[in-house]
């Protein structure tokens, strides 16, 4: 047995147990762990096993352009990474954004919130509490009853309602072909709700899924298309014009009342059935409060939703900074992603080199040289692995650290930084919950917890994407309706050298794009995004991650059925496509690619 | 489709007995947690013609197909999933996981021989012997080319398995491959897009349904109903482009008046998609239609084209009847693949049309056919 400097005794006698792939969540991952002789979860190992290249094949672009590539590193929080990267590049150039750009960038990123935790919660992660099979037992009109008490502003509560929704199940499940729900794990007691917990959620996941298709117009009004809207270095590429010639082609009033309508469809939703549903669900599991890893110690949050265009100060950003360690919540750190110190990436247990172990590099300086090699513990051949040797190399992300710290990111790292630090709606909404569930506050540091604060997160951010869509109106009726700066559109305005930063906060947390310009073109781009630094591997140190931290302890009701490591894994929402990235900085890594 | 065996056919072909199956019925009700007033219900399901049983495999990519699919406003994505298609496999919204899932993706390819369709979303990098995507701990190239073996057709969802897209952009490091460049002996249907449009992916999905067939392609393996013309020949804002009308600059007042993005690096002109007339997510704008040019999504090589913003030089006047099939057959004569068909549609048309204008925003045009 071993005790890693961040707290966690590893213990790997036990039973190994390995989950590939791990499936609801975007791109490949994979998990190995070690349960006792109990059936608890003794030593986790997390493995990210894609790797792209896109920062590699950014080098040498028009830095206009990367929006579009980095936003094709995940098509689920799409749109983030092309914002973050506007941003990087106008940081750099120092171009300066109207104030319409900054609302319609805030609806859309508030949007993206919104749409994935609601998308996470019913299509990714209900599954690991609710059980589609046991629904079938549920008696409608009790269920009728159940929706009434836990939502009673949700219309769609008859008795009849359900009953037809559970026909239609009975009809999917007594045709044999069970496709999504085939090899379940229906039998498993680690399932807890009653039949018509499991109906209601079960007919939610159906709604939420006809809503879903609707929260995304606001993209397509403003950007085009989702996945993948389009983006502009300099604002947004959507031009107003409420009453001119040809406003029938631009933001008009029809637009607009549009984007206000599927606000409010967004808003309804989320109060009257994602939050109660959370809480519902959360209360038939109240006493599974494992999982919380590091979320009780190190936390961290770039911060994002700028009041005013280009004021990246903590002050004015409505989803807050800071950085908790050690857990002392009386002490929230500031971050500056420009400190060369505070993050680096370590590549000790990532299969890429640096030259020399123990090493970190701030994202400015990134290298990425992959190097694939099997630790000499591990079972299996290269081309068909049975269990990796964490030891060795394991991994194709890198491990990310704020001074020195794995942290952990997402809703649950902002709503602890803004809980701690005094932040008026979180506290309140989570003082709120926490009454209302009868729980203390050190329930929030578990997998119930990051499913919580996702489901108020996604509650806060409706209200702000009013907000937003307010001070847009505001605005144009004040007569701006600019969306563009193009002063420094052409290339030959630009300086022959300059960096920037940008950051956002994703849905999974805390999202960073470093770039380098040099004579037009991208020199050196680095992205650190939130599943790397959740999904990190080991350091030299031998801190573990947070996926792995948070899967320390838990006991499996069967081991060999893998409930309790989905229902954790997935509270982070992973995004493995994200996560694994590359790229240096000084123009070799071309060939270093080992191409075999 | 029509000739598929349904599950009881398959038990019986392999000595199952009548009372053997029975009593899997039996036993599946029982793990399902179900009843026995259940057995004879799953009995006689099995004995009649199954929904098609869909394989989604994901190989490097970054899920916007997927994401794409669930935005499908008709038929909804629900629809497809509950009462059309049996989507045995997909790891991205399935309950299994691990040995689970592998199983599941099995039993479909034991039980449905030759019968299920393989969707792909992504593509297998073969550098590092595949093992830049890994997948139940072997290179995903492996379970591509496993459940294509015994596949009916396959459909190769996105820029990602149509051509490679952004992974597969220069110098592609970890050589990011096509699926027909790996998988040679099937029927292919290329969706391309990055993503494609919803009600495109759910069309092609129940065309095939409904006719029990593959939907007609043009030669690059695309599905015509969809493919074969330019978002430029149906944009709404083509009448501006013929009367010389240009945005200029972001923001300025053409933009406000919906101009052509001609000027502003629009690749409509070169790009064969259902953007202008199916539109995106329900329908409700397309990016033309919200003030950004088209940045070719659709395209082999989108990425490498030049920068999104670079000003479309090989755009040449033949009309709107000439279609992507036509300009195939010139190009299969021409290049051996990659981005150069339109390039050599220029070609085509430069030879036919000695006089065009390689800039047509210095003039108005005449209407021109070729």
């Amino acid at each position: 047995m071993s005790v890693t400097p961040n707290g966690f005794d590893l213990d790997t006698t036990g039973r190994r147990i390995v989950v590939d792939p791990v499936t609801r969540i975007e791109g490949h991952m994979r998990c190995e762990v070690n349960v006792d002789e109990d059936g608890v979860i003794r030593n986790a190992v997390s493995t990210g096993t894609m790797w792209r290249g896109l920062e590699v094949i950014l080098k040498g672009r028009d830095p206009r352009d990367a929006w579009a590539f980095t936003e094709r590193i995940c098509g689920v929080c799409t749109g983030t990474h092309a914002l973050t990267s506007v941003r990087a590049v106008e940081d750099a150039l120092g171009i300066t954004i109207p104030d319409n750009a900054n609302s319609i960038r805030n609806i859309m990123q508030l949007n993206l919130q919104i749409h994935d935790h609601v998308v996470h919660f019913y299509h990714l992660h209900a599954l690991d509490w609710v059980n589609p099979v046991n629904a079938l037992r549920a008696d409608p009109k009790a269920t009728s009853e159940l929706q009434q008490m836990v939502g009673p502003n949700h219309p769609l509560s008859s008795p009849g309602y359900f009953r037809d929704v559970q026909n239609r199940l009975k009809k999917f499940v007594e045709s044999g072909q069970l496709g999504l729900f085939k090899n379940g794990y229906w039998d498993n007691p680690a399932y807890k709700l009653p039949p018509e917990a499991d109906l209601m959620a079960t007919t939610h996941y159906l709604e939420a899924l006809d809503l879903q298709k609707d929260i995304v117009k606001v993209h397509t009004i403003f950007g085009g298309k989702n996945p993948h809207p389009n983006w502009l270095v300099g604002g947004v590429p959507c031009p107003i014009n409420m009453d001119s010639v040809g406003a029938v082609g631009a933001i008009n009033m029809e637009r607009l009342n549009l984007v206000s309508s599927i606000i409010d469809k967004c808003t309804t939703f989320v109060q009257n059935v994602y939050l109660p549903d959370v809480i519902a669900v959360g209360g038939f599991y109240r006493n599974w409060l494992y999982g919380g890893g590091l979320s009780s110690q190190a936390v961290l949050a770039y911060g994002d939703i700028p009041e005013h265009p280009n004021d990246f100060s903590p002050g004015q950003l409505h989803l807050p900074r800071g950085a908790i360690i050690d857990g002392n919540l009386e002490e929230v750190h500031d971050v500056d992603p420009r400190d060369p110190d505070q993050i680096q990436e370590f590549v000790d247990h990532s299969w890429y080199s640096y030259g020399e172990p123990g090493r970190g590099l701030h994202p400015w300086d990134g290298v990425t040289d992959p190097e694939f090699a099997l630790g000499p513990n591990a079972k299996g051949t290269r081309t068909n692995i049975k269990e990796l040797d964490e030891a060795a190399k394991y991994s194709w992300i890198k491990a990310p650290r704020w001074n020195g710290h794995a942290m952990e990111v997402g809703p649950l790292a902002r709503y602890i930084v803004g809980y701690a630090s005094g932040h008026e709606a979180i506290t309140e909404q989570v003082n709120g919950l926490l009454t209302t569930m009868d729980l203390p506050v050190s329930a929030l540091f578990s997998t119930l917890g990051r499913t919580a604060a996702r489901a108020m997160e996604a509650e806060y951010c409706a209200g702000l994407q009013k907000y937003f869509f307010d001070k847009l109106m505001a605005n144009i009726i004040a007569g701006d309706s600019s969306t563009a700066n193009v002063e420094k559109w052409d290339p030959s305005t630009w300086p022959k050298e300059a960096k920037g930063v940008g950051m956002t906060e994703a849905p999974r947390g805390a999202l960073g794009h470093w770039i380098r310009i040099k004579d037009g073109r991208i020199e050196n781009y680095q992205c650190v995004v939130p599943t790397t630094w959740n999904g990190s591997p080991r350091d030299a140190a031998g801190n573990i991650g947070a996926f792995e931290a948070s899967l320390m302890n838990t006991p499996m009701e069967r081991p060999d059925e893998p409930v309790e490591i989905l229902r954790t894994l997935h509270s982070f929402d992973p995004c493995l496509a994200c996560s694994t990235h590359v790229m240096s900085p000084d123009g070799h890594e071309m060939a270093r690619v080992k191409v075999r | 489709m029509s000739q598929m065996e349904t599950f009881y056919d398959v038990m019986r072909r392999q000595g199952i007995t009548r009372r053997s199956f029975m009593k899997y019925c039996s036993l599946t009700a029982s793990a399902l947690g179900l009843g026995p007033a259940f057995v004879p219900k799953i009995a006689h399901a099995m004995e009649t013609k199954p929904r098609t049983p869909v394989i989604w495999v994901h190989g490097l990519e970054c899920t916007c197909c997927s994401e794409s699919f669930i935005r499908s406003a008709h038929p909804l994505a629900k629809d497809v999933v509950l009462s059309m298609i049996s989507l045995d496999y997909d790891d991205t919204l399935m309950a299994a996981a691990g040995h689970q899932a592998e199983a599941a993706m099995e039993e479909t390819i034991e039980k449905y021989k030759g019968n299920y369709i393989l969707a792909v979303e992504g593509n297998p990098p073969l550098n590092e012997d595949g093992m830049f995507c890994i997948v139940g701990g072997k290179p995903f190239v492996e379970q591509l080319r496993h459940a294509a073996e015994h596949a009916k057709a396959i459909i190769s969802w996105g820029a990602c398995a149509s051509y490679g897209c952004v992974q597969a952009a220069s110098p592609n490091p970890t050589r990011a491959t096509p699926v027909h460049k790996v998988i040679t002996d099937k029927p292919i249907i290329k969706v391309p897009g990055c993503p494609p449009i919803a009600e495109v992916m759910t069309g092609v999905i129940t065309y095939m349904l409904t006719f029990d067939r593959l939907p007609q392609l043009d030669r690059q393996g695309r599905p015509q109903m969809f493919y074969s013309q330019r978002i430029h020949d149906k944009c709404y804002r083509r009448p501006h482009f013929d009367a010389g009308q240009f945005v200029e600059a972001w923001d300025d007042e053409n933009a406000r008046k919906g101009y052509c993005l001609y000027k502003m690096g629009c690749k409509g002109p070169t790009t064969y998609n259902a953007c202008s007339t199916v539109r995106w997510n329900d329908g409700v704008s397309f990016p033309i239609q919200s003030g950004h040019g088209c940045i070719g999504c659709s395209e082999d090589g989108f990425w490498d084209a030049g920068s999104f913003y670079d000003r479309v030089t090989d755009l040449t006047q033949f009309g709107v009847e000439s279609n992507a099939d036509k300009i195939g057959i010139a190009a299969a004569g021409v290049v051996g693949g990659g981005i150069a068909v339109h390039a050599a549609a220029s070609i085509l048309v430069s030879a036919q049309r000695k006089a065009q204008s390689k800039d047509p925003s210095k003039e108005t045009h005449e209407e021109t056919r070729s």
